[in-house]
Formats: structure tokens, C-alpha cells, sequence
């Protein structure tokens, strides 16, 4: 085995300006100018030749690793922990501040399925540019059209403009097109959280087979650990910039979820500058509306999720995700499932409150996503991970069971029982 | 299988011959953005490519009623719409390429944010486009010339591609050096149209370079004085063609390139961070 991939003391710096937080109003402008106009000149010139104060933020530092050929290598972490710059830099997107990072063959990535689609263009054609951006040559397409036709299921529709494809025949296209370029090293950015949960699958299945069979190397970046789980031997955990584990993927994730899970009764979240929505804050409530974060098994408790959007969104539902301390998926619920529709969300602030009957989830550890999307489309907000637990006190089961009644879901069913007469 | 290809990522990317070799190994991309560029321009409009015909023509005519007759701007004893149509076949090709190049890297951010290759490919591309605008303007005026009973030069017919390089150049050198300031400064975005307004009137377009009397070395330092000029003198004989200009234009255009490009490289790794 021989190393395809060596990262070696890499860090990239980003500067942000001070005294920038998002927008300027033209109004504060224009008064910053007559109060005093000379040091509003000289603070624009001072930005334009660079010598403004700057706040120095590494987004990365000193990062080490090194990829075997044909290896599956994970990588873990929270938002904003550098996972996606870490790509960013290893594709060429953007270059490192120090460091240097040396790949041995073709790298390719999925970082974002159906750049540089065109709407107007049909999806043949778009087959041709995305293909192209994404480094394929104008003979390889052709060769592989076919299969990339199939793979995506969309025959009848190759000569619509794409502006005219569902939402999910737009996404199958794109990740079918990527999924057929075929670099040495593939690095892939949470494509997976598009796409139906069957298309999903199909993805996962392409993945594997693309590795197992022809020896690619994959760099796999997810929140789904279930995925990462069932793809990669071995994985990375990245906190705060830095390399905080190596090793195997099941003690990775092990690490990460211990680490990252916040068993708070409320979460605050910081603001995310430039997103048309965020969550600002998730209260775990008891049923007497207390913040906790554990609950009996046998009441009811309530998420209260409060969010705000900036920017009017058309359509769009509150989703939430319950994972067991293992990270299986137990419960994927959404506003939409009772609604039967999207929601539209006006610029405002938003709680919704979530209900967890009594008896649903059995006793143990849990974790919980809320994101706000329109489903196999786009993320507009998102908080992962948020801890809690449900207590065996107060059951009325755990005197006949002894305390050891097993199963993740305790619903309590209705028996109904013949038999001899007493 | 061994591994052909090796790349390593470091901090500093100097200049290099290897910039030149991928440039070539991405080429297929550039007739890629391109083809789009084209199959895009005209989609949901009515005439579709009749508008490539329509906007030199139209022009033309305006310029004819206002600065020709109106005005009377004289015209070095050439009709009128000729003399000045010569000048916007470039003009139009020079000020489009221009601001195509300009805005390209900000119009294609998410592109340039999500996926990497050479970023010059993008105001090349643009830049593709308007050769073909230029080639449908020239049959207008080999029709004007069949019209005015004008027959070129054999130099001035063989210059003609010489001409048009040095428009290339010229335009897309200053364009990639505006490109990479728009990246930080969105102020290049509602500068430009003001700029190329104040360009078409320091460049003999709609009127002679004559005009200009002892000042006209002033107009000499614009590359676009040499190419309209030269493109009159060698296809409607205006005067003897000014070779001496015509260098002078050469040069100033080839140095325009070098500064540009060398400029769009070494900003160019800044892109995907700030744009």
C-alpha cells in the first residue's frame, strides 16, 4: 500500500475585516461620511492597499494525514470545525496558508451535485457542461452518456430544459453526471443530504462499488454517520481546525458523538452570517414545560425550536431527526407530514414546538437534528446533535421487568385476549 | 497502477510554465462555456439571432442621423454610415469583450466557489462569443461595401486579422485586469458602463482622427486609434495606411496582456475566498 494522499502541516487563515458584521446600511454610510469625512477616506483607503485592521481566523491548523490508495477515509465534524475547507484546499478551490498537501493522481470532486447547470439548457446539454466543469473530456461524456442517462432515470425528459425538471430528477441528474467522472481520488461534501432516501441508496451503492471495484480513493465528508459507518474503515474527526483523531471509523464516531453532544435543556446556536435562515435556539421541555434534558419514559415532553429568517422563503418545513446513541436513525418527522404541503416562511422569528408522546422512545441515550429545508432540495438552517435522555423512573413496566425491558420503542399496544373462561 | 499525475498544494503559486500547459489541458472547457454562452444569448426572444445583425445595424443608423447629419461630423470624404460602421465593427467588438470579461468571474461565483480549474478559462470564454459577433457584423459591411462600390485594399483585407488581434488583446488585457478588481470591489460593475462611454469618445469612432489637429498624438496612446484607423485607411482608402500607429498600437496592446494577465495570476488565488 502506498500513500495517494499526504497532508502535512496544513493551515489557511482567513482575515476578516473588523467592524464588518454583515450588512452596512447606506444610511449609517452616508453619516459616517458627514460626521467625519476624512477618516471615513482614509478608512477605505487603508482597506483598499490592505493595511486595515484584520482579525486573523484559522480555519484550519497544522492538519496531518495521509490516504492509502484505494481507502475510504471518513471525515468528521461539527459546522464549521474546517471539514469543507479542508476539501476546498485539497481540490485547489483555494490555496493554503502554510503547509502543503501532495496527491499522487486525478482528484475530482463532489462538492455541491449540479454546478454550473444551466436551466435554460436541456439536459442533454447540461450533461455536456456540467461534465466539462467537472474535468470530464468531451469524448469521456460521450462514452459514458448512456450510463449516465440510466443512472439518473430520466429518458424521456433528456431534451426539456432542466428549469422544467422536478426538484428531484434535477438532483438525480447532477449527481449522476458526477458520479461518473472517474479521477484517482474522488472527494465528496455531503452530497448525500439531497436526494429521496432510495436515491440516497442507490448513491451509496455507486460509492461502494466505485472503490471495492476499480480502487478509487474516496475522501467522504458527512453528518451521516450511518453512511460513513457502512462506507469507511477508517476516519478522521476535525475540531476546531485540527486533527483531533485518526483511526477507525467506529471509534471516530464514537469520539465525535461524545464529545460533540450537547445534553443542554437549551441550546443557543450563534448567528451564521449570510444565511437566509438560521435556528437560534432549541429548549428541551419537560410536560410541565421545564427546561430538562432527561425525561420519563412514561410523560410526554416538547422540543421548542425558535428560528428566524431573514429573507422570505417560498417553500419550505420544519424537520426533526431522532437518533439513537448509536446513530441509527429511529424517527424522521416533519411539519410537513400533517400539513400535506410545504410551508411558505415570511422574514420573521418562528417557534415551533414539537411533541414527543409518552412511551414512544424506549429508555437510553438520544440525539436529535431540527432543519429547516425543502426536502431533497435545499438546507436553509440547521442544528445537529442535541442530546437527551429517557429516564426509567416512574414506569410502571420496570417493577414487572426488573428494570430491563429492551427495544428502542416502547409504544404501549393494545392486547386484546381470548381464552378459556375462568 | 502507477500513479502519472502528481500535484502538490502549497501556499505560494508562482507563475509558471505549468499554468500554460493546464490552460491547454482544460481547453475543451473553454468551447464548452462558450457553446453555453451562445445557446443561452438568445433563448425566449423572438428574433433570436437576428438580434446579432440588428444591434451593429441599428447603431450604425442612429450614429448616421445624429452625428452625420445632424451634427455634420465630417468623415474624411467617405459616405458617412461607412466610414463610421468600420469604426463600431471594432468598437463594438473591443467595449463587449470588455465588459464580458469584466463581470464573467463575478456571474459565474458559484462555479468558481464549488469546482476548481484554471480561472482564466472564464474571460477567454467570453470573450469567444464576440468573434462570432464580429464575423456576423462583417458580412453587414461587405454588403455596405457592395453598396458604396467600395473595393479594399489586398493589404488592407489581409491586415484585417491583425487588427482584430490587437482588439482582442487590448480588451481582454484591460478586462482581466478589471475582472480580478471586481472580485474584492463590486464598484468596477457600475464604473465600467460610465468608463467605456468616456472610451468611445476619446477613440475615433464617430469621427476622424484628424478631428483631433496637433492633439492627435494624445488619441495615438489608445490602441483602438491604430486598429479604426488602419481598418479606414485599408478598406475605404481614408488615407495611406500608418504603419508607424499601427506598431505603436501593437506594442501598447501586447503590454496591456502581459499586465493583465500577470495581474489576474497573482490575485487569482485570493478568488474563491473573497468573491
Amino acid at each position: 500500500m502506498t500513500a495517494i494522499i499526504e497532508v502535512k502541516n496544513l493551515g489557511k487563515k482567513y482575515e476578516i475585516r473588523q467592524g464588518q458584521g454583515g450588512y452596512v446600511a447606506l444610511r449609517d454610510v452616508i453619516t459616517n461620511i458627514l460626521k467625519s469625512p476624512f477618516s471615513f477616506a482614509k478608512g477605505k483607503a487603508m482597506d483598499a492597499v490592505g493595511l486595515s485592521k484584520k482579525e486573523e481566523f484559522w480555519a484550519l491548523k497544522g492538519v496531518d494525514f495521509t490516504v492509502e490508495r484505494g481507502e475510504v477515509m471518513g471525515i468528521i465534524g461539527a459546522n464549521g470545525a474546517g471539514k469543507s475547507t479542508l476539501l476546498k484546499i485539497l481540490t485547489g478551490i483555494t490555496l493554503p496558508t502554510e503547509g502543503e498537501a501532495i496527491l499522487h493522481g486525478h482528484v475530482s470532486s463532489l462538492l455541491e451535485v449540479g454546478t454550473g447547470f444551466h436551466p435554460e439548457l436541456t439536459g442533454r446539454e447540461n450533461i455536456f457542461l456540467n461534465g466539462a466543469i467537472l474535468g470530464m473530456k468531451k469524448t469521456d461524456i460521450e462514452k459514458r452518456f448512456d450510463s449516465i442517462v440510466e443512472f439518473a432515470g430520466i429518458e424521456k425528459f433528456l431534451d426539456t430544459p432542466v428549469k422544467r425538471y422536478s426538484s428531484g430528477m434535477y438532483v438525480r441528474l447532477a449527481f449522476s453526471v458526477a458520479a461518473h467522472i472517474e479521477p484517482d481520488i474522488l472527494l465528496v461534501d455531503e452530497v448525500l443530504a439531497v436526494g429521496d432516501a432510495e436515491f440516497q441508496k442507490k448513491c451509496l451503492g455507486k460509492m461502494d462499488e466505485v472503490t471495492k471495484t476499480q480502487g478509487r480513493t474516496i475522501l467522504f465528508v458527512s453528518h451521516n454517520m450511518a453512511a460513513i459507518q457502512s462506507l469507511c474503515k477508517r476516519s478522521i474527526l476535525i475540531e476546531k481546525g485540527k486533527v483531533a483523531m485518526v483511526g477507525k471509523t467506529s471509534e471516530v464516531i464514537d469520539r465525535y458523538l461524545n464529545t460533540s453532544l450537547s445534553q443542554n435543556a437549551v441550546v443557543e446556536f450563534e448567528e451564521k452570517a449570510g444565511a437566509l435562515a438560521s435556528i437560534q435556539k432549541i429548549s428541551l421541555l419537560n410536560k410541565d414545560h421545564e427546561p430538562r434534558s432527561e425525561f420519563p419514559v412514561s410523560e410526554p415532553f416538547s422540543f421548542e425550536i425558535i428560528f428566524e429568517c431573514r429573507e422570505k422563503i417560498d417553500e419550505a418545513t420544519l424537520s426533526i431527526q431522532i437518533y439513537s446513541h448509536d446513530r441509527d436513525l429511529l424517527l424522521y418527522s416533519s411539519e410537513a407530514d400533517t400539513l400535506e404541503r410545504l410551508s411558505e416562511y415570511t422574514p420573521g422569528k418562528y417557534k415551533t414546538t414539537i411533541t414527543i408522546p409518552e412511551f414512544l422512545l424506549n429508555v437510553g441515550r438520544y440525539s436529535f437534528d431540527a432543519i429547516l429545508h425543502k426536502p431533497n432540495l435545499s438546507m436553509f438552517a440547521e442544528a445537529r446533535n442535541i442530546g437527551f435522555e429517557i429516564k426509567n423512573v416512574e414506569n410502571p413496566r420496570s417493577i414487572i421487568f426488573q428494570g430491563n425491558h429492551p427495544g428502542r420503542i416502547s409504544t404501549l399496544l393494545s392486547y386484546e385476549t381470548k381464552g378459556p373462561k375462568k | 497502477m502507477e500513479a502519472t499525475h502528481t500535484t502538490v498544494i502549497q501556499p505560494k503559486k508562482t507563475l509558471s510554465l505549468s499554468d500554460i500547459k493546464e490552460l491547454w489541458k482544460y481547453r475543451e472547457l473553454i468551447y464548452f462555456f462558450s457553446w453555453k454562452d451562445i445557446k443561452v444569448r438568445y433563448k425566449q426572444t423572438l428574433i433570436g439571432g437576428l438580434w446579432a445583425i440588428f444591434q451593429p445595424f441599428i447603431t450604425m443608423v442612429v450614429f448616421t442621423v445624429f452625428f452625420g447629419r445632424l451634427v455634420g461630423i465630417p468623415s474624411d470624404n467617405v459616405p458617412y454610415p461607412i466610414f463610421v460602421y468600420v469604426g463600431l465593427l471594432f468598437w463594438q467588438f473591443f467595449s463587449s469583450a470588455l465588459s464580458d470579461t469584466s463581470n464573467t468571474l463575478v456571474t459565474n461565483q458559484a462555479i468558481i466557489t464549488k469546482v476548481y480549474f484554471p480561472r482564466l478559462i472564464l474571460p477567454l470564454s467570453a470573450v469567444v462569443t464576440k468573434f462570432l459577433d464580429f464575423a456576423i457584423a462583417t458580412i453587414i459591411l461587405a454588403g455596405m461595401m457592395i453598396y458604396y462600390h467600395y473595393v479594399p485594399s489586398i493589404v488592407g483585407v489581409l491586415i484585417l486579422p491583425i487588427l482584430l488581434l490587437i482588439t482582442f488583446f487590448a480588451s481582454t488585457g484591460l478586462g482581466l485586469f478589471l475582472a480580478a478588481i471586481n472580485v474584492k470591489y463590486r464598484d468596477v460593475r457600475y464604473a465600467l458602463p460610465f468608463f467605456i462611454q468616456i472610451l468611445l469618445f476619446v477613440t475615433p469612432v464617430i469621427y476622424p482622427a484628424s478631428i483631433a489637429g496637433k492633439y492627435s498624438w494624445l488619441l495615438a496612446l489608445n490602441p483602438m486609434t491604430g486598429v479604426i484607423q488602419t481598418a479606414r485607411a485599408g478598406l475605404l482608402h481614408t488615407t495611406p495606411i500608418n504603419w508607424e500607429l499601427l506598431g505603436l498600437s501593437a506594442l501598447a496592446c501586447v503590454v496591456m496582456m502581459i499586465v493583465g494577465i500577470l495581474y489576474f495570476k497573482i490575485v487569482e488565488r485570493y478568488f474563491a475566498d473573497i468573491i
